[in-house]
């Protein structure tokens, strides 16, 4: 059921109606069984695995839980060490069977063709024949969530849930069940099992933030989808400019797929009353990668930070080679070494989280190549600034950097966006070779599948998100536009409204698109 | 208080009208405009400007509409009748189209046009969209939609046209504004008038098919036809018009002949026919072969008219006065169209 | 304690950590500071800070990570 069908609208108004007319205390298993009932519809078996995520991870911090218990109540350390390493067995099991899960159904076929092309380079004939895996919708999301759940009941950050009830619903929350985002449970169960009243400002709130997610989603991802798609398929004819082109579009296009489906998802959990987490601060506007992936998928980037970067850094093994590569590398450069490890152990499980194959790996180690080579710069810059303090204030020169990481990003993503990545090379490759700039204006673009019309609508869109993030920064825009008079209001979001309503991609003759962020 | 309660009152009201009336007339603007352009797409809708009071009604395809004329069967045998024809309508569309002919009028006869029956899934989106979007909101068109969405289709798509004409935004232009809420009449009584000639020469023959045996759903639907005129008392008439293509098969014959007979019916195939109505396809057709011209369509309408006279119960009304005037203003109509078109040849 | 804020001015010089509040929440130490932190305090105080110990509240300010070093010392 995508989020765009006429069937989510349906199951949401029944959802809505039903769950503010039931009396509060139930509101929650209301929501458990149409989180079931939204991924039944999805397909059958995939329940079978989220059930036995939820199972496992359930019981599993239980245990660990009593330990926990337990290990305050004794106070000498000889319990304790006993107690930690008790604990730390069940969270490898634990481990051992989601991960598990989650490797066979989403990486075998990937490990299997690597395996076969070794096999080939090796000189040997015999192949492996590749399996028909069922790769749940989603389910890279809610083990991510289960697991910090999991996690964090290890570190004694919280304690375990003992209604196992309450748990499923929160592994299997249906709006951001395929896309994120990845909430925490200490954060998600403030309002995620209360009773809620009906309160006609937080509901029409939460519908204006769904209309908003329906505009960026049917008007802007899924138009420019035609363009992308037809850059990408024939690389072959769409050389030069064009990759610059493509690049710009499939910006445009993720953002607004993947901010859109956000949108929809905490507006939907905000007319229940519930708080999801923001998961994008106007990433397109960060200055450098480093802070951009600390303000796009921020849930994602959170916990890599929390459950790999950390833990890994602080390991024992890692602290020694700390001290062991400051003493022979120096200082300066010692200090670093253990962290670009790190760092590129997160980039690397990014990359391949997102999908099984070397295309994403390779965009995975291609921000951590750049994010580690602007850390080395960083002392250039510091006397470069030094030099020219006049700039760092300057509109014009934050304007160049934004441009300057929107450009690099640009480039980065295109990994994701050809088949593979020697293509992704030789494309960057036009970009020299062929001079074809004419394109932009020569009214080759109007090939792409998009018109004039399509342009216009893509322009205004634009426009409209650019003034949205512009507004944002001085506070949220619904809350700035409710303080209009009425008809204002009703103008703006009809109009909006009716925009999704006509320009929308969407219907017999548009291609129902998936969410872009369905498949990870 | 009681002042701020009427206030929203008041604007909740409006803006409850605002909303209805602009969804209304954008819907009214997105949708095509079927009379001045794709012309099939008006048939259904016609029907119900009538004054319902026929003895025949004709159901069926392309092979209706194109082939028989209403205005000779009057004319010159005194039967009102109207077809009900739109293009590709299917067996089950054909059988909704009588259910929902039945809540306005109950006719002696009804002929329905036996190709269909060669198609047992729907075909094409916009055909569905032509045969059932001018139906009148009834369960039989609930039913009629239900049972022709293809895969891509969602009812709610018919409910509300906006959803599925929004995209026409592209290629509105000012006759979209100018005919929000006129229409032309585009047939005379389910009758296109087509005056043009194209000889049928080098008609190809049918390519052999792997399986002659009409589709299941489609002869259910035959069934339900036959039923539901013997429950209402009116007399079922298979015909087949005397098109060359789609090429009608001997096996096809067999089946619908064997049919007739063991329900009773009458059956007239006019491929069989050629030399009783003396057509001739060097100038009654208008497009090959596919559909008769207006010479064409009265020549088999002249047989007709004399079958029916002669072999069921409808009898000449042209002695009743009020529907005589009424038909002489739509022959008016019919002679002045027929004269334009043949200036519009020459 | 001098110590330790010796290795937060290594990192941030423009920035006051005897004084400075609500570091982490607003982002002015970043995940590649803490861990150099958690690197250099391993070094000198032979004490491991572990991720579990990574939250907001140890830090926020270099007082209540300081805090965090002595309890961790204790045990």
């Amino acid at each position: 059921m995508l989020f765009t069908s006429y069937e989510f609208i349906g199951f949401l108004l029944v959802l809505f109606t039903s769950y503010y007319l039931i009396p509060k205390k139930h509101q929650w298993k209301l929501l458990l069984a149409f989180s079931y009932l939204f991924y039944f519809i999805a397909g059958p078996v995939y329940l079978l695995y989220i059930a036995a995520t939820t199972a496992t991870i359930f019981f599993f911090a239980r245990k660990i839980d009593n330990f926990t218990l337990r290990q305050k109540e004794y106070d000498k350390k000889f319990y304790k060490t006993i107690i930690k390493s008790k604990k730390w067995r069940l969270l490898f099991l634990a481990l051992l069977i989601n991960l598990g899960i989650l490797a066979v159904s989403k990486y075998t076929n990937f490990a299997i063709a690597n395996a076969n092309s070794l096999l080939r380079a090796v000189g040997s004939e015999s192949q492996f024949g590749l399996r028909n895996i069922i790769v749940p919708l989603g389910i890279s999301f809610y083990t991510f969530q289960a697991l910090s759940y999991l996690f964090d009941v290890y570190r004694g950050t919280i304690s375990a849930e003992r209604n196992f009830f309450r748990f499923a619903l929160f592994v299997s929350f249906f709006p951001q069940l395929i896309q994120g985002p990845i909430s925490r449970f200490g954060d998600l169960k403030k309002t995620l099992f209360s009773g809620h009243s009906f309160d006609s400002k937080q509901i029409s709130s939460g519908l204006q933030r769904i209309l908003w997610g329906f505009f960026k989603k049917l008007v802007i991802a899924d138009r420019i989808a035609a363009g992308v798609s037809e850059i990408i398929r024939e690389p072959d004819l769409y050389g030069g400019a064009y990759v610059f082109v493509g690049m710009l579009f499939f910006a445009l296009e993720l953002y607004a797929d993947f901010t859109g489906g956000i949108d929809i998802t905490i507006g939907v959990a905000e007319v229940l009353g519930i708080k999801v987490a923001e998961n994008f601060r106007r990433p397109y506007f960060s200055k450098s990668i480093k802070e951009f992936w600390k303000r796009w998928h921020i849930s994602m980037g959170a916990w890599f930070t929390d459950y790999v970067f950390y833990p890994v850094t602080v390991s024992k093994p890692m602290l020694r080679l700390s001290k062991w590569s400051r003493r022979n590398l120096g200082q300066a450069l010692g200090k670093r070494v253990p962290i670009y490890l790190s760092s590129f152990i997160v980039w690397f499980l990014t990359g391949l989280w997102h999908g099984a194959s070397w295309n994403f790996i390779v965009w995975g180690l291609a921000n951590w190549t750049v994010i580690m080579v602007s850390q080395e710069l960083e002392p250039l810059y510091n006397r470069f600034h030094k030099s020219f303090p006049a700039l760092k204030g300057k509109l014009s020169f934050k304007f160049f950097q934004i441009l300057r990481t929107f450009t690099l990003m640009c480039f980065i993503r295109s990994f994701n966006c050809y088949r593979d990545v020697p293509i992704t090379f030789k494309m960057w490759g036009t970009m020299v070779t062929e001079r074809n700039v004419r394109i932009l204006w020569d009214g080759s673009l109007l090939g792409l599948g998009l018109s004039l019309a399509d342009f216009i609508i893509l322009g205004f869109g634009v426009l409209l998100i650019v003034w949205v993030s512009l507004k944002q920064r001085k506070g949220p825009v619904r809350e700035y536009l409710s303080t209009k008079p009425y008809w204002v209001k009703f103008v703006l979001w009809y109009g909006l409204f009716l925009m999704v309503l006509i320009f929308g991609a969407y219907g017999v003759g548009y291609d129902a698109s998936q969410f872009i962020y369905n498949q990870f | 208080m009681k002042n701020d309660t009427r206030v929203t009152y008041t604007r909740l009201i409006a803006t409850i009208l605002i909303i209805v009336s602009t969804l209304f007339l954008l819907t009214r603007l997105m949708m095509p405009k079927y009379d001045i352009g794709v012309t099939e797409g008006a048939l259904v809708a016609e029907y119900y400007d009538e004054i319902k009071d026929h003895d025949l009604i004709f159901i069926g395809d392309c092979e209706v509409y194109d082939n028989f004329s209403p205005a000779v069967l009057w004319q010159d045998y005194g039967i009102n009748s109207y077809i009900r024809g739109s293009a590709q309508q299917l067996a089950w569309q054909s059988y909704y189209l009588l259910e929902d002919t039945l809540y306005h009028e109950k006719p002696a006869v009804v002929i329905f046009n036996v190709l269909s029956l060669m198609y047992n899934e729907p075909q094409r989106e916009a055909y569905n969209r032509m045969s059932l979007e001018g139906m009148r909101w009834t369960p039989a068109k609930v039913r009629a939609i239900s049972s022709s969405m293809m895969g891509s289709e969602h009812f709610l798509d018919y409910v509300f046209p906006l959803l599925r004409y929004h995209s026409r935004w592209k290629e509105l232009d000012v006759t979209d504004f100018t005919r929000i809420f006129t229409r032309d009449k585009v047939s005379h009584n389910g009758f296109f008038i087509n005056v043009g000639v194209r000889p049928a020469i080098n008609v190809p023959e049918g390519r052999i098919l792997g399986n002659y045996d009409f589709g299941e759903k489609a002869m259910a639907y035959l069934d339900k036809m036959t039923a539901l005129c013997r429950e209402n008392g009116i007399e079922l008439i298979l015909v087949k018009a005397p098109s060359l293509y789609p090429y009608w098969y001997d096996e096809w014959e067999e089946q619908v002949k064997a049919y007739a007979q063991a329900h009773d019916l009458k059956y007239l195939n006019f491929l069989a026919l050629i030399e009783e109505t003396g057509l001739d396809f060097m100038t009654d057709t208008y497009n090959a072969g596919l559909h008769l011209n207006l010479s064409g369509a009265e020549k088999i309408t002249h047989y007709l008219g004399e079958f029916l006279l002669n072999n069921t119960s409808l009898a000449d009304r042209r002695g009743e006065a009020s529907l005589r005037a009424e038909w002489e203003k739509k022959l008016a109509a019919y002679d002045q169209e027929v004269e334009r078109k043949r200036g519009e040849e020459e | 304690m001098n110590e330790l804020l010796e290795i937060l001015a290594e990192l941030h010089e423009d920035v006051d950590f005897s004084t400075a509040e609500a570091i982490f929440d607003n982002k002015i130490i970043d995940s590649f500071d803490v861990v150099t932190i958690i690197a250099e305090v391993h070094d000198r105080f032979d004490v491991a800070i572990s991720a579990e110990y990574i939250i907001p509240e140890n830090f926020n300010s270099a007082k209540a990570l300081w805090a965090l070093i002595e309890k961790l010392i204790k045990e």
